[in-house]
């Protein structure tokens, strides 16, 4: 059996949802899976990785290494070098596309983007054409392979492990490299529930018609309690909410309890971010568009007047 | 300024795979949206800062047609890399064929799509900017260049950062960062007046070798298919059916 790692990304002691679901994989296709953490935090990880399954964590206590995927790529690759893991795994978040793309160039080792589970060393799996079809990819030549795992693809499941060995190390890395600097950082989601956890998710899509009626939706969310709003690519790229709220193929995957969707075609990149939902709604003028086919419950109508209708309904039953 | 946009040439519509279990390509390709907003990015820095625009792409012979729309839209030049070894090309060969054709020429700044509407691997083009010793802004939302330096809005899980970077260095465009214009008649015109290089991997210097394929596919099974509901007309009836189904998930 294989050498597997990690690359974790966490916040305070704990490691994020994405570095368990890869800790859950890594453990079933390796005989040892180590976790990489870059900054001064990541020594806090022993206990909460090694409850995943991981036996040795290395900690890249350098902090001027967390802000640069120059650098990270630079000490992973010379890392990857003395102790040959035979895949090294990735969040496939902002920050772990850049550190994986630039690995590759340095190990020139070849990489799967996207995928959404992974066999063994030398193949991961995922889903293509929209989700309709599921692949099985052979990772072939050199290692390390780099495979850069969607989150919420995979499950995540404790293993009751101890806390992991922790490896100090501190990286040389090339003098000069140049980075971008981040100046300000924005939060543009709002109160309530995030995407990733909340049991209701209501979504809208180009069908909503303006920015406004999105408040029709938070109106719903707050009624239902525990909901949060996102939305289609359209509807985002139109403005009238932030990226952050992107639900689909180049957005947030979300497996919420109840998926609410209105104005929303059912196009294949949404379907992939949404379509692991336990129960699918759908409200749409369209009795033809493929979400409304693929809902447990479609709703042919309006959604200016079935939203509101809804809201008040919910409410009317929680007051009674 | 000098910029170097990727753009890629992909199946547009509903993708399909064929019997090699390659995308189907050839039926109904043309330039990739999502590098549209990257041209259109190159096209209103040069118009107001000089320099000129060169857009490469990687494909068989016919996507000279994606080129042929980025000149029409007011790009400079165009580079097409084209060689029979590059069939099924994955991520790294193709960041190797890329940075080894933005090398050709000077350039400030190298632009690319966060990801690719048929592959979308998304990390080409930090693979590129490692290779090209660039530093990179990826998932840019808006970006502007004053005094050698980037400022961009950069997406973030929660938000956006703002980020500045040195000249010269990659950024990645997410979609509807500009507004891509059409090209016009004019414009049309006069990219056939433009010049288009048509390179093989021997005027970049490659060989086959270092682009052998590293993955392959071992199987294809289509995914599990969700049975479809009940669709019912709006009314009152309707509504009181979705509260129920809250109720019945217990989310209300
Ligand atoms: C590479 C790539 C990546 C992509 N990634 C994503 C992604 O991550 N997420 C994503 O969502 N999309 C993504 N897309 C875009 C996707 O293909 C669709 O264009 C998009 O999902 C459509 O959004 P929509 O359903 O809001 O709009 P539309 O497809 O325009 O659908 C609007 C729907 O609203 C209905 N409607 C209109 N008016 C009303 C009304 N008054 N009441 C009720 N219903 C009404 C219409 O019947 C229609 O079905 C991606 C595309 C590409 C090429
Ligand atoms: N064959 C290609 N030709 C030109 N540009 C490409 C090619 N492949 C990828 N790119 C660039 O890299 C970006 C991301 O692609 P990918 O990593 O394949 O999702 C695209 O939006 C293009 O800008």
């Amino acid at each position: 059996m294989a050498t597997v790692w990690v690359v974790a990304e966490f916040e305070g002691s704990e490691a994020s949802g994405a570095t368990l679901e890869l800790l859950t994989a890594a453990r079933q296709i390796a005989e040892s899976v180590s976790v990489v953490a870059f900054g001064s935090g990541g020594e806090g990880l022993a206990a909460a990785v090694g409850s995943y399954g991981a036996t040795r964590l290395v900690a890249i206590g350098d902090d001027t290494i967390v802000g640069s995927p120059r650098a990270q790529a630079a000490a992973l690759a010379a890392l990857a070098k003395s102790h040959g893991p035979d895949a090294i795994l990735f969040p496939a978040s902002y920050e772990g596309r850049d550190v994986a793309g630039r690995l590759q160039a340095l190990t020139g080792t070849t990489l799967m983007g996207n995928a959404m589970g992974v066999i063994s060393a030398d193949a991961a799996r995922t889903e293509i054409l929209g989700g309709t079809q599921m692949v099985d990819v052979a990772l072939e030549g050199p290692t390390p392979h780099i495979v850069l795992v969607k989150p919420r693809s995979i499950e995540a499941a404790s293993s009751e492990g101890g806390a992991a060995d922790v490896e100090r190390v501190v990286p040389e890395l090339p003098a000069g490299l140049r980075d971008a600097t981040v100046v300000a950082r924005h939060e543009e989601t709002h109160a309530g529930p995030s995407l990733d956890t909340a049991q209701v998710v209501i979504s809208g899509g180009r069908g909503l018609g303006g920015p406004e009626a999105f408040a029709m939706l938070d109106d719903l969310a707050s009624a239902i309690g525990g909901a949060a709003v996102g939305a289609t690519r359209a509807a985002v790229d139109a403005g009238w909410v932030p990226y952050a709220y992107q639900i689909g193929q180049t957005g947030k995957t979300v497996t919420p309890e109840v998926y609410l969707a209105a104005g929303v075609s059912g196009a294949l990149q949404h379907i992939v971010g949404m379509k692991k939902s336990k129960r699918i709604v759908a409200i749409n003028k369209d009795p033809e568009a493929p979400l409304m086919k693929m809902a447990d419950l479609g709703v042919i109508g309006d959604v200016a007047t079935v939203v509101p209708a809804l809201t008040e309904e919910i409410r009317r039953r929680a007051g009674s | 300024m000098d910029v170097v946009v990727f753009a890629k040439w992909v199946p547009l519509g509903t993708p399909e795979l064929g019997e090699d279990r390659r995308l189907v390509r050839g039926r109904d390709d043309g330039l990739d949206a999502a590098d549209e907003f990257g041209i259109e990015l190159a096209l209103q820095l040069t118009e107001r800062d000089g320099g000129e625009v060169t857009v490469v792409t990687m494909g068989p012979e016919g996507a000279a047609a994606a080129i042929q729309r980025a000149l029409a839209m007011g790009a400079h030049r165009g580079v097409l890399v084209t060689d029979d070894a590059l069939a099924g090309a994955d991520a790294l060969a193709t960041a190797r064929v890329l940075a080894a054709a933005a090398r050709r020429q000077p350039f400030d700044l190298v632009i690319g799509g966060v990801e690719s509407s048929d592959g979308y691997t998304g990390t080409v083009p930090s693979t590129v900017a490692e290779l090209l010793d660039l530093p990179s802004v990826t998932f840019a939302r808006r970006v502007d260049v004053a005094d050698g330096e980037i400022r961009a809005e950069r997406q973030t899980a929660v938000g956006y950062d703002e980020v500045t970077c040195a000249l010269p260095a990659l950024v990645t465009l997410t979609a509807g960062a500009t507004e891509p214009r059409y090209p016009s008649v004019k414009g049309i015109m006069q990219a056939k007046s433009k010049p288009l290089d048509r390179l093989g991997l021997a005027d970049l210097g490659l060989a086959a070798g270092d682009l052998a394929p590293s993955q392959s596919v071992r199987a294809v099974e289509p995914a599990p298919e969700k049975p479809g509901g009940e669709i019912v007309e709006a009314g009152e009836d309707a509504i009181a059916r979705i509260a129920d189904l809250l109720a019945e998930a217990k989310v209300i």
